[in-house]
């Protein structure tokens, strides 16, 4: 199966590995085909990784193309970062870089959202009110956070005052639940720690949480006075069963607590406590410090285009894509990569990663009069799924829960590692912005 | 570009010491390494007297090595968790050593005369 065999020989690029005197960061590809002369108009909507990454591709690729990035925050987010951040490992500088340094030469920044989306017309019109059109659109506008579906909280809660954690907000809000951290495994009591329940950026990121939690105050030799309750939005911890079940282990392994079914809706910051919707109606559960992550949605001009799916996550408004290909079923122009994609899984940098190149491909051929591309993505994620400060497991799956180890009969993917703490801790960033200059 | 190149190699390891670090480490390796090949061609021989103290020194490079390491990365011995760890681990100590001895010989060299010792 060649395909296959690319797959796996290329997913060994993602993870540079650097040890003391060991550093290994391999990976392979397709050459690089020549340009292709073209005057497509290409509009990504987002400049984070995976618009960034789209960009740099295309750059390289196309000679005549106009490409154009909409998006208006001024800095850019190594989000992979924010759990170091709110472990008290990384400063808040860590994760953030700015936009404009990573818009390739070739590729044009508009610092501005995208509100009305027409795939009609092949239009988007911009906050201020600029018309766009476009020949092919890419959809890389990453996801809200959706912090008014929990009531009772506020960004402004987050910190040591109130106990309260919100480490997804961004790189400040993820050193303020540092210090919220600090302070609770200081002190002791309870902590609450769990995940929405929509579709989420990395869902191995609320269980490290929990891990850390448990760890920070293990370091502090205030474990006895440090009660860790995980509250999983269904009956497993993750969507992947086999790894599920190890999480499971490890947990009780730790005495890390677990209750299942428990959907946060609600906090009161003053009498400390948390609502939960579970099948048996609300339930309240009290705290000391608590971690909150909200639910997940596309951004509204995505919600309100043509583009979500009609009949899957209605509620979330992921863009229809197909699974493969990440191509638009109904409007063929259209591809959505990263957060936005309406695929399973695959909301993270590695899945960016995997699945640029595969829209790279099926655009280029198209321009280049080629017809379809043939480049596939399998559902490929990765998750260095933190247990404490110096051990990782390796996790790494596709659409259908299989375990792909890029290393396999080497790094164990069910096993907590050293090395692959490191490359969570060292190696992952360089790689990460060497696929954001499309050369990784 | 998906292939393993230089470039990402060296942006691995800028990361890994921040840039001026690591490349200060490479400076002084390269100098060490290039005064010790200077003494070699100088004296035309080994000094088996200081390569006693070279041997001698290898086992505090390889702990110096370890703990370096694991001061950067914030670990600790006991997150060793499996063979390839324990792998990874050896070849820092081993770069220690024989990093600490070439280091060592090649002072003794300098600071004596050739013959001398």
């Amino acid at each position: 199966m060649p395909e296959r065999d690319h797959l796996a020989a290329s997913r060994r690029g993602f993870l540079g590995l650097a040890a003391g005197g060991l550093a290994l960061a391999a990976g392979s590809g397709a050459a690089r085909a020549a340009r292709v002369d073209t005057s497509a108009r290409i509009l990504i909507l987002g400049a984070g990784a995976a618009g960034v990454a789209m960009a740099s591709r295309l750059t390289a690729r196309l000679r005549g193309a106009t490409i154009t990035l909409l998006d208006p925050r001024p800095e850019h987010w190594y989000q992979p970062g924010f759990t170091l951040i709110a472990a008290g490992l990384k400063p808040a500088t860590y994760a953030v870089s700015s936009t404009a340094q990573w818009i390739p030469r070739g590729a044009t920044l508009v610092p501005e959202a995208a509100a009305e989306i027409d795939p009609e017309t092949n239009t988007v019109t911009t906050e201020s009110g600029t018309k766009l059109g476009y020949d092919f659109l890419i959809v890389a506008t990453g996801l809200v956070l959706d912090w008014a579906a929990i009531e009772g909280f506020s960004l402004d809660l987050v910190g040591p005052e109130h106990g309260i954690g919100a480490h997804y907000a961004g790189p400040s809000y993820a050193a303020r639940t540092w210090a919220a951290l600090d302070a609770f495994t200081s002190k002791g009591g309870q902590a609450l720690v769990g995940r929405p329940a929509t579709e989420m950026k990395c869902a191995g990121a609320p269980l490290k949480f929990a891990f850390l939690t448990e760890d920070t105050a293990a370091r502090k030799g205030t474990r006895g006075s440090v009660a860790v309750t995980y509250a999983a939005q269904s009956t497993a911890l993750f969507g992947v069963p086999i790894v599920s079940e190890k999480v499971r282990m490890l947990f009780a392994e730790r005495g890390i607590g677990v209750v299942y079914e428990h959907v946060l809706k609600a906090i009161d910051p003053g009498a400390r406590t948390a609502t939960y919707a579970t099948p048996e109606g609300d339930k309240v559960l009290d705290w000391d410090f608590i971690n909150v992550i909200p639910p997940m949605r596309a951004p509204a001009a995505v919600r309100n285009s043509p583009l979500p799916w009609a009949d899957k996550w209605t509620d979330q408004g992921w863009v229809e894509a197909d699974q493969a290909t990440l191509r638009h079923p109904r409007y063929p122009n259209v591809f959505a990569v990263g957060d936005v994609a309406g695929v399973p899984k695959g909301k993270t940098a590695a899945s960016v990663k995997w699945q640029v190149p595969v829209i790279e491909d099926h655009l280029v051929a198209e321009i280049a009069g080629r017809g379809e591309g043939t480049e596939r993505y399998d559902g490929y994620t990765s998750c260095p799924l933190i247990t404490r400060v110096g051990r990782a497991m390796l996790v790494e799956f596709d659409y259908r829960n299989n375990l792909v180890p890029s290393f396999p009969g080497i790094i164990a993917p069910l096993e907590e590692l050293w090395i692959s703490w490191l490359m969570k801790e060292v190696a992952l960033h360089a790689t990460y912005n060497a696929m954001l200059r499309g050369r990784a | 570009m998906k292939q393993l190149t230089f470039g990402t190699l060296i942006a691995v390891f800028e990361e890994m010491f921040g840039r001026a670090l690591f490349w200060a480490l490479v400076a002084a390796a390269a100098v060490i390494t290039l005064a010790y090949l200077y003494v070699l061609i100088r004296d035309r021989a080994v000094s088996w007297r200081k390569f006693l103290l070279a041997q001698l020194s290898m086992p505090v490079g390889a702990v110096a090595a370890v703990v370096f390491v694991m001061w950067i990365t914030e670990s600790r011995l006991s997150d060793i968790g499996g063979p390839i760890d324990a792998i990874v681990l050896l070849g820092i100590a081993a770069v220690g050593a024989v990093g600490l001895a070439i280091l060592v010989y090649t002072v003794q060299s300098l600071v004596r005369r050739p013959g001398a010792g």
